[in-house]
């Protein structure tokens, strides 16, 4: 694992004590993060640790699981060189705190996600669908949607 | 002497036909694509119109970029859902007659493709005279298809949308 933050996962814990989870990765230092305290997790992260650059909002549907949808973000310090992956569990009923506030970039990301996997971010500006046409009746990525393409006979 | 000599060369420069059989030479000689690239089929319908396989020698070199001045639409590549409103748009601007080579096997039944985001076939969007199948066809294919479609202006058949709409084929 690239390291050139090395401290930050023992930061974090003494921050947030008993409620992180640490996830082993290969790549990048990774937790996970209950849904209540993301937004403080993620305010905290880039206003104090220096975290100031979004990457991306990536989703996985692990239907029948629940809850279903793990999101996952990626930020960068980009003083520090160093990256670091945050993740929470939500449902398809529970939204999910905006990140537009602190991260302009995850305007985009989270308008992908809603649009395919149907995650509602709350206090996103503008959350409509950003890939599939206005009219697109479901999210294509969940696990219960049809695989097969539509046939008109 | 003199008269019959100069009717005799006359007649020598004279081919007799009937206009319809001018107006279909006349219309499979020029068959002018519309520029309408969609994946990687594309590629082979560029180098279609290469100096290697020369699709002029068939007067179809022309790819015009305005649907209007295009009298057949090369359907190269998988069609999206969202694409496929455009496509349509783009066919009916064109001027009658008018013809659709259904290009590859996306185009014509969706292919690998058998998802939510792509047609499973560009004929559930506009009526297509000719299917080439590959993936992606080669050049020569292609061609192959084009001239299929030359023999059938020849022989005056009427264009997919005219037998689809006059009902039945003629």
């Amino acid at each position: 694992m690239k390291l050139t933050d090395p401290e930050i996962l023992d930061r974090l814990q003494t921050r947030f004590p008993g409620s992180l989870e640490v996830v082993p990765s290969i790549d990048q230092p990774t937790v996970t993060v209950p849904r209540e305290m993301l937004l403080a997790f993620a305010e905290h992260v880039k206003r104090v640790e220096g975290y100031v650059m979004f990457n991306d909002v990536l989703a996985a549907d692990w239907f029948p699981a629940r809850p279903r949808f793990e999101v996952v973000y990626h930020v960068y310090h980009p003083e520090k060189y160093q990256r670091l992956r945050f993740k929470t569990f939500v449902d398809e009923d529970q939204p999910l705190p905006s990140m537009v506030d602190l991260w302009a970039g995850a305007n985009w990301p989270e308008r992908e996600a809603y649009d395919l996997f149907g995650i509602v971010f709350e206090g996103h500006p503008q959350l409509t669908r950003i890939y599939l046409p206005d009219d697109w009746e479901g999210h294509p990525l969940r696990k219960d949607y049809p695989t097969a393409g539509p046939r008109v006979d | 002497m003199g008269l019959s000599s100069t009717q005799q060369e006359a007649e020598r420069g004279i081919l007799l036909t009937t206009v319809d059989k001018m107006t279909r030479w006349a219309q499979k000689s020029s068959v002018w694509p519309a520029t309408f690239g969609l994946a990687c089929c594309a590629i082979e319908m560029m180098s279609v119109t290469s100096s290697r396989y020369d699709l002029a020698r068939f007067g179809s070199e022309a790819f015009r970029a305005s649907p209007r001045q295009a009298d057949l639409m090369i359907v190269a590549g998988r069609v999206s859902q969202k694409m496929a409103p455009v496509l349509r748009t783009i066919w009916e601007q064109m001027p009658e007659p008018k013809w659709v080579i259904s290009m590859g096997a996306c185009a014509s039944s969706g292919g690998v493709f058998d998802n939510y985001a792509i047609i499973q076939g560009v004929d559930h969007v506009v009526p297509v005279d000719v299917y080439v199948p590959g993936c992606p066809p080669t050049p020569e294919a292609l061609m192959f298809g084009i001239l299929k479609l030359r023999e059938k202006i020849q022989m005056g058949l009427p264009p997919k949308y005219l037998e689809l709409t006059q009902g039945g084929a003629s």
